[in-house]
């Protein structure tokens, strides 16, 4: 026994290339909407998790120029500028703080580096709390620290390439004579952590002649702390400044977001001329076929049953132009992340387009709605066909 | 007395076998359109009877009404006044007609239409064609009635092929079979051989004696082939919306 459903489809048939091409638009549609949507998440994603490897959400550094810290966190540069390590405690003991991490940063000139000598940034951290707090760091070969004050130190990738040293090779500090040992080495991360040269903290104080100072501190915040709460406090404090990166990850999104609405009218303008697409082919097909329709309801078809005829034909446009659309969009989700990556000027360094098939359906199911919508009228317009229209034109 | 035989007996068709309801009881229908201010009146007072099992050729001139008032009789098409019963059931009253829905029952209870075009769907076999009516309405032994009409009109060896690969006399038998297929009472044919050359109008004209005399179907046909209109037992003139031959 034949069902609605084959009627539908078979009627479909009747004119393969308007049919072909009405599902091409909606696919279009489905395509350009899956793309926006995954290339939204996956920036955002990347975007987080570029900031996540930094290991900690917040860096207090001793007052100065808010730039200069900036790029200390962000760039590896240098701010030398000194706060007293007693600080510590006191951040450790906020309500919000998860785990914070003293760091001392030292720069000296080396004039072996490159060919006119070059800045050697030695970065002395807690051998307790920032290996754990910085998890994605990896070890491309040996271990951290041996003991907390050890004359040890771990490189970046790049800065062992630099230094051309391997794990226990002796490394010199220019100007003070001093040699450590390496223990290990990085893989690369391709942040500022790639060039540091990490040493215990009490190390650095000690050779460096800094007893008791720090350069920065990072804080890791409670998953459920009131960040901008915390912020407001911590902007409070004398003598230490604060730089938060969900300020830096705001203002990036704040950017990205501008472009964003464009991109989405764009989508959106597409999907509407899509719609606009498939209620003039289904109005087409249904004035084209108002006598036949006429005869069904002469058969004893009701009116809802023409409607249902007709919805159902809708819904299959836009179903299989959302199948067509959201394969396509998975099948091409790298070609559209090379064209993204061209065309903007940051981009973080994961996946910036994330589709996924719960994303693929999500983008059916918006399509299949649309197609359930645009449906309705030409529906109507055919289940109000009056049988006798099918032999109005044969009326003597 | 029951209406619909008053009407029998006041336009003096005889009597059913057994006193059975006539199948169509028309009284003083009218039908009229209007044409900027001119009013056009397509069929003018008809009175008539059709008896179950009757065979009835409608002819006449074009524009003396014929389609419209099979129309109306067919229920396709309300009256502007006068009075229609189907089986001893009222159908149209002055000013009172039956909404869409109720209509769409009765065409599906009482009706099969054949017109002089086809309307086969061409993505569709004859045998879906055919089985077309049922994807509205479900019936128990739907499937065995299709196969049974298609062997009654000699097509049943065409039943998977497509529209477009038969010929225009196989055309109207599939038209015929999937009128026939929920087993009306009344069978309407409007020009049914309009399309087609002489010896397929034949060939239709002994189909659908045969569906009058082994089936007992009562049949209402329009035609202008008077060859076609000779098929059925009484033949009824109409001229400017009016009965021209006494019914």
């Amino acid at each position: 026994m034949i069902g609605i459903f084959h009627i539908a489809y078979k009627n479909l048939l009747r004119k393969k290339t308007r049919s072909v091409l009405t599902v091409l638009g909606i696919a279009l549609a489905a395509w350009v909407l899956t793309s926006l949507l995954g290339f939204n998440r996956g920036y955002q994603n990347s975007l987080n998790k570029d900031i996540d490897n930094l290991g900690y959400q917040m860096l207090v550094t001793a007052k100065g120029c808010p730039y200069e810290a900036a790029t200390l966190m962000l760039k590896g540069g240098t701010g030398l500028r000194y706060m007293n390590a007693s600080i510590v405690d006191s951040i450790a003991a906020q309500p919000e703080v998860e785990s914070v991490t003293p760091m001392l940063m030292q720069a000296v000139f080396d004039p072996n580096k490159g060919e006119s000598g070059g800045i050697s940034a030695y970065l002395g951290v807690d051998p307790a709390t920032f290996p754990r707090m910085k998890g994605t760091l990896a070890m491309k070969s040996g271990a951290w620290f041996t003991d907390p004050a050890a004359r040890e130190a771990v490189l970046g990738y790049e800065a062992a390439e630099l230094e051309q040293r391997e794990v226990d090779d002796m490394l010199l500090i220019p100007d003070l004579d001093v040699e450590i040992r390496v223990v290990g080495v990085l893989d690369r991360t391709g942040t500022q952590d790639d060039g540091t040269i990490f040493m215990p903290l009490a190390a650095v104080q000690e050779i460096f002649g800094q007893a008791g100072e720090l350069t920065g501190i990072g804080i890791k915040v409670k998953p459920e702390a009131d960040i901008a709460a915390f912020e407001e406090r911590m902007y409070r404090l004398p003598d230490v400044q604060v730089v938060s990166l969900s300020q830096v990850r705001n203002t990036i999104m704040t950017l990205v977001s501008t472009a964003k609405v464009m991109v989405f009218s764009i989508a959106i303008i597409a999907v509407l001329i899509s719609v606009v697409g498939v209620v003039n082919t289904i109005l087409m097909s249904v004035m084209e076929r108002r006598q036949e329709i006429g005869i069904l309801k002469a058969m004893g078809a009701k009116a809802r049953d023409i409607f249902k005829l007709i919805w159902l034909e809708t819904v299959i446009l836009c179903a299989a132009g959302g199948v067509v659309g959201s394969a396509l969009a998975l099948g091409t989700a790298k070609l559209t992340e090379v064209f993204i990556r061209g065309v903007l000027p940051f981009a973080p360094s994961g996946g910036l387009v994330a589709i996924e098939w719960t994303l693929a359906l999500f983008t059916l199911g918006v399509v299949t709605l649309i197609g359930i919508l645009s449906g309705l009228y030409p529906s109507w317009k055919a289940g109000s066909v009056r049988p006798l229209e099918t032999i109005r034109s044969e009326v003597e | 007395m029951n209406d619909g035989r008053a009407i029998r007996a006041q336009h003096g068709v005889p009597a059913a076998p057994g006193g059975a309801c006539p199948s169509i009881a028309a009284e003083r229908l009218v039908k009229t359109y209007r044409r900027g201010a001119e009013r056009i009146h397509a069929v003018d007072g008809v009175s008539l009877a059709i008896e179950p099992g009757e065979f009835v050729s409608f002819i006449g001139p074009s524009g003396s009404g014929k389609t419209t008032l099979i129309n109306i009789l067919g229920c396709l098409d309300n009256p502007t006044s006068g009075r229609l019963e189907l089986c001893g059931r009222r159908i149209f009253e002055e000013g009172a007609a039956l909404g869409e829905s109720k209509l769409t029952d009765i065409r599906r209870e009482m009706f099969g239409y054949v017109f002089q075009k086809f309307y086969l769907i061409p993505t569709l076999t004859v045998r879906e064609n055919v089985m077309l009516p049922f994807v509205f309405y479900k019936k128990p032994g739907a499937e065995r009635e299709v196969d049974r009409i298609l062997e009654l009109l000699g097509i049943a060896d065409r039943r998977d092929h497509l529209p477009g690969e038969i010929s225009g006399g196989e055309m109207q038998r599939v038209a015929i079979a999937r009128a026939l297929v929920n087993k009306p009472r009344i069978l309407m044919a409007d020009e049914p051989t309009g399309n087609l050359d002489v010896a397929r109008s034949e060939e239709i004209a002994g189909i659908l004696k045969d569906l009058n005399t082994k089936e007992g179907l009562t049949i209402v046909l329009v035609t202008h082939n008077m060859a076609l209109a000779r098929t059925a037992r009484r033949i009824i003139e109409l001229r400017d919306g009016k009965l021209h031959t006494p019914a």
